[in-house]
């Protein structure tokens, strides 16, 4: 009985080197990517391979990759969420508006204690995740345009509460958790190591993680099999907010201050990284292991043209290069899968 | 029709196979102008891989295409187009987001010299063709806005007024209202005067006698009988089409077939005048416990829908229907199958998931009986290689992704995914559509036990055989309405036909 089990198996698994590895490609490719930049990095600057500067890099891709964690789940059901970076921005700034500031802080706010301004802060963003979510499921708005929307809302209401000026207080525990440091290791690390690792025990492990990967392979399917999509879907629209609302609240307590457009640039990198890493815009494939890739490639490439002599305007475009290379492979390995499938 | 006149369109010899598969075997075929030339035979027959052939669709096979006489060989549909040969397809070939005016001059809009659409023109002059064809509708409005059947006529009648001199109609009337049926009949009458030629593939077989001139019968890729329509009837051509005890190999269904007495188990599902639309109107019936109802139509006939509302997927716009005596409004397929509800939909795309192994396949479906919060894969495991051994699924690896799976045990795997926990009702859609014999016998059994088991089984299908191998109780569903009930008396392939 075994043999017969075992056999048409081997039979089957056994087809040769080649082939695994190009269905593999998706994640090996961003992995030999991070070597190769880690590799030439290293060469040309004698400052970059340090433990110091591996700790820059840490901290460097810290926000990032904590929005990065519920955007991993977002990509994955072949969603997009373009109003992580705005939802990171206001949730940051609400976490100031209710602390106390200053005296010399010109804005009109609402001081309220450490734990209220956290609680509060948390609701807003949870509450902006699940207006993406209802329109997307209830209203059907494609998630593009919703949270293209949503992107807008986040910045008027960001801008509503600074009135332009700059806060610089948050609660304690921010502050400890954005700024400080335990055993030379900062928290924010620290946090975004958690998350990441919670991400994935979510992804691979629980109920709800499978639902993810099945809802992105093939929605129709999903459905039929008596998936509950909608409630699926909506529930990664508000994860991806509120991993949003926790690296902004970091992020302002990193950065020192809270304002308007301080995150923009967080929206490309957090997309970026996950895309990089080599999770399949079309869905149902990859996971946070593929995010860590990619905000490492993200995080080298980055830091290290800091390490060389380069022009600073190239770099923009250099940046530019690795990602459109990293959608390249992206979209050939999906085409190589489907026809492994075939 | 005058006698001794020249075809202006003759086949001869035509065969064409599939990978080894015979579609069509020596047929012979011809065609004279200003005649209306039907085309009746069963799924499979043939009479869509001939129109194909004849539309440049197909261009690979044997034989000779003669137009007025002179050979010709189409190397594509445009070739065929351009000899003037237009066809329908069976399924909707419009663009739903352009205009009705853009749809009707689809790819030939009328331009000025510098090469810019004129839109009043083309907007009166579409007008103008689609009143002659009865309909009123702003040639500027959106075609997706549009009814189905008013969509799929605006399809019928761009292709009948482009011009062409052979027109092919492939089912064009199982979207469309007895009045619809009506207009379009009368066009075809004036276009036959005007000398166009047009072959009308029908399932209606009224429809057929009604407006055609002449008759060809297909089976199993041969062409049976030719006859005026004058001169046979809806019994004689049902018989050509199925033949008498000729398919030795498997049972053809030909001869009566007795249906046991009605169960009087309990009734598990409850539908009441349930309506959507154009695809149904006012259905009801119920399923027992322990008992396969076959549902049987052609297709377009509202089989689909219907089993779409059954499973939550679509939402009446009126009826009701009751699970166990308890009336349901299902807001989403998940809630029908927390009700007790499973569907095995026609397309197996639709319900797997090729890039995943067998047993996350298996196990999608009852992953919350298995676990409430983490996933237990060594439980997934043992209960998939159960049901691999239960129903032969081969070969037997629970990890293996699913698109390396044969078709048949694809289906399998579809099946086997509501059998861990055994729904109230399972509603099958074509079962056993395009599989081989072996697989098929499977699936028979498979549901044989099911049946057995006590749950209640509705199979819907645009094959009689299917139906009738595994019905107890047929309802014939004719334009979505019930037409006809089979329960206790014989049954045969030709007295369902004749039913629908």
């Amino acid at each position: 009985m075994v043999s017969s089990e075992t056999a048409p198996a081997t039979g089957q698994r056994a087809r040769g080197l080649v082939p695994f590895l190009r269905s593999q490609m998706r994640n090996i490719a961003p992995f030999l990517t991070l070597i190769f930049l880690s590799g030439f990095f290293a060469l040309a600057s004698p400052s970059f391979a340090t433990i110091d500067n591996l700790g820059n890099i840490l901290t460097q891709v810290s926000v990032t990759g904590i929005i990065a964690v519920g955007l991993t789940f977002v990509i994955l059901c072949a969603e997009i969420d373009l109003s992580i970076a705005g939802i990171a921005n206001v949730t940051g700034i609400a976490v100031a508006y209710f602390t106390l500031q200053e005296s010399y802080v010109n804005i009109p706010n609402i001081p309220l204690p450490g734990a209220a301004a956290i609680l509060l802060a948390i609701l807003l963003c949870a509450a902006l995740g699940l207006v993406n979510a209802l329109g997307l499921t209830v209203i059907g708005i494609p998630s593009f345009i919703m949270t293209l929307a949503m992107m807008q809302i986040a910045a008027g209401i960001s801008a509503l509460l600074v009135r332009g000026q700059i806060a610089y207080k948050v609660p304690d525990l921010i502050t400890t958790l954005g700024s400080g440091a335990i055993g030379g290791i900062p928290w924010i690390v620290i946090v975004a190591a958690i998350m990441l690792l919670g991400g994935h025990l979510v992804l691979t492990y629980t109920r709800f993680g499978r639902y993810i990967y099945m809802v992105g392979g093939n929605r129709e399917a999903a459905e039929y099999s008596g998936l509950n999509v909608k409630l699926i879907l909506g529930a990664v629209m508000v994860i991806s907010a509120v991993c949003s609302g926790i690296g902004g609240m970091l992020g302002v307590a990193h950065f020192g201050s809270a304002q308007q457009n301080e995150f923009d640039t967080y929206l490309l990198d957090s997309i970026a990284a996950v895309v990089v890493g080599g999770t399949s815009l079309f869905g149902g494939r990859g996971g946070i292991g593929n995010t860590i890739v990619g905000l490492f490639v993200l995080g080298v490439l980055n830091n290290g043209l800091d390490h060389v002599n380069i022009d600073s305007f190239l770099k923009i475009l250099i940046r530019g290069v690795i990602l459109l290379a990293a959608l390249i492979i992206n979209v050939y390995a999906q085409r190589l899968r489907e026809k492994a499938a075939d | 029709m005058p006698e001794g006149q020249q075809p202006i369109l003759e086949l001869q010899g035509i065969t064409k196979s599939f990978g080894g598969v015979e579609a069509l075997r020596g047929v012979d075929f011809a065609l004279l102008p200003g005649e209306i030339h039907g085309l009746v035979g069963e799924n499979g027959a043939g009479k869509s891989t001939l129109m194909k052939i004849i539309a440049g669709v197909h261009t690979e096979f044997s034989g000779r295409v003669l137009i007025d006489g002179q050979a010709t060989h189409f190397r594509s549909a445009r070739d065929a187009h351009a000899a003037g040969i237009a066809m329908v397809h069976q399924e909707l070939s419009v663009a739903p987001d352009l205009t009705v005016a853009e749809n009707v001059f689809l790819g030939n809009q009328p331009t000025n010299r510098l090469g810019l659409v004129q839109w009043r023109r083309m907007a009166r002059e579409a007008g103008e063709q689609l009143a002659r064809f009865g309909i009123d509708v702003d040639p500027m409005s959106r075609l997706g806005d549009l009814p189905i059947g008013l969509q799929q006529l605006i399809e019928i009648a761009r292709v009948l007024f482009s011009g062409a001199r052979i027109v092919i109609l492939d089912e064009p009337t199982s979207a469309l209202s007895p009045p619809e049926v009506e207009r379009l009949f009368v066009t075809l009458k004036r276009l036959r005067e005007q000398g166009t030629a047009i072959v009308f593939i029908s399932h209606f077989i009224e429809d057929i006698l009604r407006v055609s001139d002449t008759v060809t019968v297909f089976r199993n890729g041969r062409k049976v009988a030719e006859t005026a329509s004058a001169a046979t009837s809806k019994g004689a051509l049902i018989e050509a089409m199925i033949g008498r005890g000729g398919e030795a190999l498997e049972h053809s269904y030909t001869d009566d077939l007795m249906l046991p007495r009605p169960s009087d188990s309990s009734v598990v599902l409850k539908v009441d005048k349930l309506s959507l639309a154009r695809s149904l109107q006012d259905v009801s019936f119920e399923a027992r416990a322990g008992e396969v109802l076959g549902i049987y139509g052609f297709m377009g006939c509202g089989q689909q829908e219907l089993s779409r509302i059954l499973f939550g997927k679509l939402k009446p716009d009126a009826g009701t229907l009751a699970v166990d005596g308890t009336p349901k409004r299902f807001t989403s397929t998940a809630a029908a199958r927390r009700a007790g509800v499973a569907l095995v939909p026609e397309s197996r795309r639709a319900m797997l998931f090729h890039q995943e192994p067998v047993y996350k396949n298996i196990s999608i479906s009852i992953l919350d009986r298995i676990s409430s919060l983490l996933l237990k894969p060594a439980q997934e495991r043992d209960i998939a290689k159960h049901q691999i051994d239960q129903l032969q699924i081969r070969p037997p690896v629970v990890g293996l992704d699913l698109g390396m799976l044969s078709g048949g045990n694809q289906q399998k795997v579809a099946l086997a995914k509501w059998l861990t926990y055994p729904p109230k009702l399972l509603v099958l859609c074509e079962p056993t559509r395009g599989m081989d014999v072996g697989a098929k016998n499977d699936v028979i059994n498979i549901v044989r036990d099911l049946r057995a088991m006590g749950l209640a089984i509705i199979v819907l299908s645009t094959e009689p055989e299917t139906v009738l191998s595994l019905a107890d109780r047929i309802l014939v569903l004719k334009r979505g309405a019930v037409v006809r009930e089979f329960r206790n008396e014989p049954v045969s392939k030709d007295r369902l036909l004749e039913a629908a």
